[in-house]
């Protein structure tokens, strides 16, 4: 199943708000830049219904400004 | 057991997803840190075997990296070294070997017996596609065969199309989708400036203060682009603005959004020379050593009826006429016309006024698909050129393109009726100079133009054209008004080949149908919007007995006698038949990349001169072939000058009345690529957009009491088709308008689309015709 990779851009000033809330969520991984306004997000689904949960969970956060998917692994299950 | 191998791979692969969006961000950010022990532990090498290529889908050519493993495409990552995309890759990008494993690949070559397909061997089904292009020349002479082909042709394939209809058949029966997408950039390149395709490059996004994007959607359209322009606004606050007729997803990323009525983006294009030409903000340098002024012919029709035929005849006019003839386009008369405020008219005006601004304008099928499409085209390079806002980095007026090789193969091997890999075929010494590189005798090659793609099809039904072959693309979906051409394409005594990879409402009107190879499952080249040609090899074995397009066109022309000319070895074609393409081109103006180069580095872009790619054409500081000694020379045009043009404003070929009020417009949307032919079989695609809807203005739906899901019933004078409601879901038509995509094959929205065209590029207007729209 889907393995996303984003970088996502918050709002300014917002970059450790918007880490915590990504982390908060189970598929996410997060990994904020030390020195810039960006955080690399992986996110991991097991099926197609969580994975568009999760799309709108990520839609609803307000400190995010923009989601810029970097790739994308199609792990299969076997 | 097991479930550890499973665990540790899914381990193995989100940390190579880390690490791709560690190395994106790394090229969009210099200089960025991350936590040190974070990106320990990625592991160092896999089974996994990574080979880059163009991205399958859209104009854009993002570089990615194919991951593959044990002979199955299974990853997909943005490459980092590809200045296009510096890593990133959208949604269609990253799914897109996804589309290689549908069900339903064609895998058999079919043909058609009694009214039923019946499997048969590939050497059988292309002895009879040989003999029935024969026998129809034989019966019906050789304008009665044609070939139809697409921006999704690789350069290869194209070629060979072009050497086998032009150079050995002798005929000028030779088009491409492009012509309904792309056309319109090309005259309007070729008005302007003489020559084809863009003179900047994508690097103008990195230098440009305002982007203003004429009837474009590229959140959706050309994703990863404007997440550039984004990644701008965030480093540099740059200044988008989005003019078009429809709120979409780019409305709303953008810094404005100005809607005009549709057709009247030509009174405010004037307009905006008008303001520009009031407040002196013209170049009047640049404008006197490097620009022409021109008028042409108006009140050119619509080529609503067949056999159509329309040729501009230019005029010089002075820039006193020029300045004469705006005044019918004050911002007070312009605003009038199109809805749009004077303030706002004078707005955009300032951004291109303004000397210490760069001015990016993007735009793709709102000026193309328009019946006075190359007006609106050099309306666009009007602005540029009176400010002296051109080839210069940020300073760009860029012609986005749809489709991953519309610029690489349709624009520059020349597969329109008209086109030959280096010029046209109503020029003598164009002739003689493919005659001899195809070694063909000239005489084979026809001085006239013969259909291009709407009046193909309208010659199809009429019977004047008995056999087609039809290659990557999808007409039975997207020709407009395509009821006409459906039934024309169904009638007795019409043979129609279809090569590709699935099942599509085309090969069901197929007498033969030909699986092909896709994309990584053979080896090609696309070219990009911005003249970047990329190369790819196989990566992976085609299914069955699937076959790449350029080696079916071979295979076929050994078969009617051609082998001479189609003498390329199997193994080795491909790089033949480029090394023999790139002589087409050789010289400062049009020089391509060798193909070493190519393979070496993700693409090059011509004119690859000096072991070096030109970024910004006509440019003396970059371009080795401005040889006039000045700081800039348009060396499309014998003079070395570009055009100003003046182009009116006149209205589109339908437009709304009492009995069909509204505006319809079709388009795209960003799951889907074209037809959906490929990405509705991508399961994780087709559920985030499973079919058509048609979008109303949230005020027009109330009114007639319509909300979301319910089914609507639009109408034209073509027919009629009922679908569910959209309402302020992903884009905002205004008020009276209506849009429409066209990816679903089970709602084919064409049927009720109008076949009016650009009289000059003959490219149709999807954009806008009449329509009612009922609850149904
Ligand atoms: S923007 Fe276009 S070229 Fe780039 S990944 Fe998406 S579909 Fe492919």
């Amino acid at each position: 199943m889907p393995i996303k990779s984003y970088l996502v851009h918050p709002h300014d000033g917002k970059k450790e708000v918007l880490a915590h809330a990504l982390a908060a969520i189970t598929e996410c991984e997060v990994l904020p830049a030390e020195n810039k306004d960006v955080i690399v997000l992986v996110t991991e689904t097991d099926t197609k219904i969580e994975e568009e949960i999760l799309k709108e969970k990520l839609e609803a956060i307000p400190s995010i400004k923009l989601l810029a998917m970097v790739s994308g692994f199609d792990a299969p299950k076997n | 057991m097991y479930q550890s191998v499973q665990t540790n791979r899914r381990s193995f692969i989100k940390k190579m997803a880390m690490l791709s969006a560690m190395t994106a961000a790394a090229s969009m950010f210099p200089g960025i840190l991350f936590a040190e022990e974070q990106e320990r532990g990625i592991p160092e090498g896999a089974n996994l075997d990574w080979k880059k290529t163009p991205c399958r889908f859209c104009g854009v050519g993002c570089g990615v990296l194919v991951g593959t493993e044990n002979g199955k495409a299974i990853a997909v990552k943005g490459d980092p070294k590809s200045p296009v995309n510096k890593g990133l890759c959208c949604v269609k990008g990253y799914h897109s070997i996804l589309a290689l494993y549908g069900k339903d690949r064609l895998t058999k070559p079919l043909v058609k017996k009694n009214g039923t397909y019946v499997e048969t061997s590939m050497k059988e089904a292309l002895d009879l596609v040989a003999s029935k292009m024969q026998e129809t020349i034989k019966d019906h002479g050789k304008d009665a065969v044609s070939i139809y082909g697409s921006g999704q042709w690789t350069i290869p394939d194209g070629y060979a199309a072009s050497k086998l209809f032009k150079g050995c058949i002798g005929t000028n029966n030779v088009e491409a989708n492009a012509r309904l997408c792309m056309a319109t950039a090309v005259t309007g390149f070729l008005t302007s400036f003489g020559i084809d395709e863009p003179m900047g490059c994508y690097e103008d996004i990195d230098h440009a203060d305002t982007f203003v994007l004429w009837g474009n959607n590229m959140a959706e359209m050309h994703p990863v682009l404007f997440s550039r322009l984004l990644d701008q606004r965030l480093k540099r606050g740059v200044k988008i603005i989005d003019f078009a007729t429809r709120t979409t997803r780019t409305s709303m990323a953008a810094d404005k959004s100005i809607l005009f009525n549709p057709q009247s983006d030509l009174a405010v294009g004037n307009a905006i020379c008008y303001e520009i030409i009031k407040n002196g903000w013209t170049n009047d340098q640049f404008i006197e050593a490097h620009c022409n002024f021109n008028k042409g012919l108006t009140n050119m029709g619509y080529g609503l009826e067949d056999n159509y035929k329309f040729t501009d005849k230019p005029e010089k006019i002075s820039f006193e006429d020029y300045k004469n003839f705006l005044e019918d386009y004050t911002p007070e008369k312009a605003s009038k016309i199109s809805g749009v405020s004077v303030k706002d008219i004078k707005y955009l005006a300032t951004h291109f006024g303004d000397p210490n601004k760069k001015v990016m304008s993007f735009w793709c099928m709102g000026p193309n698909q328009h019946s006075r499409g190359t007006w609106m085209n050099n309306i666009i390079y009007n602005i540029h050129l009176l400010t002296g806002k051109i080839s210069e980095p940020g300073n760009s007026p860029f012609s986005l393109t749809g489709q991953p090789s519309a610029c690489g193969t349709v624009r520059e091997v020349g597969t329109l009726t008209h086109k030959l890999p280096h010029g046209v075929v109503m020029n003598k010494e164009h002739r003689e100079f493919a005659a001899k590189i195809w070694d063909v005798p000239v005489e084979n090659i026809s001085p006239k133009p013969t259909y291009h793609t709407v009046e193909m099809f309208r010659a199809l039904d009429r019977g004047d054209i008995r056999f087609m072959w039809i290659q990557v693309t999808n007409p039975m979906v997207t020709m407009p008004k395509l009821k006409r051409y459906r039934d024309g394409a169904k009638k007795e005594g019409r043979f129609i080949v279809v090569s590709d990879i699935y099942p599509t409402p085309t090969t069901d009107i197929a007498d033969v149908i030909l699986p092909s190879a896709m994309w990584i499952e053979r080896e090609g080249m696309y070219g990009n919007s911005e003249r970047r040609t990329q190369y790819f090899e196989q990566m992976i074995d085609p299914p069955g007995e699937a076959m790449s397009d350029t080696w079916q066109l071979i295979e076929v022309a050994k078969r009617m006698g051609f082998e001479k000319q189609f003498h390329y070895k199997e193994e080795t074609h491909i790089s033949e038949i480029y090394n023999e393409y790139r002589r087409h081109h050789e010289g400062k103006k049009h020089n391509m990349a060798p193909l070493e180069v190519l393979k070496s580095q993700p693409g090059a872009m011509w004119p690859y001169v000096d072991g070096k790619s030109t970024q910004w054409r006509f440019n003396a500081k970059y371009d080795p072939a401005c040889s006039n000694g000045k700081d800039f020379h348009f060396y499309g045009k014998k003079d070395g000058k570009a055009v100003i043009w003046q182009r009116p404003y006149e209205p589109a070929a339908e437009e709304p009345d009492a009995e069909y009020p509204y505006w319809l417009c079709t388009g795209r949307v960003v799951e889907h690529w074209h037809t959906g032919s490929m990405t509705r079989r991508i399961p994780v695609l087709h559920q985030a957009m499973p079919h058509a809807y048609v979008e109303l203005n949230p005020g027009d739906a109330k009114r007639m009491q319509i909300r979301t899901g319910d089914m609507v019933k639009l109408t034209t004078r073509r027919g009629s088709i009922t679908m569910p409601a959209s309402v302020n879901e992903r884009g905002v038509p205004a008020p009276m308008q209506v849009f429409v995509p066209f990816f679903d094959e089970n709602m084919l929205i064409n049927d009720i689309t109008l076949d009016s065209f650009c009289p000059i590029s003959k490219e149709p207007d999807y954009k806008k015709c009449a329509v009612k729209v009922e609850k149904a």
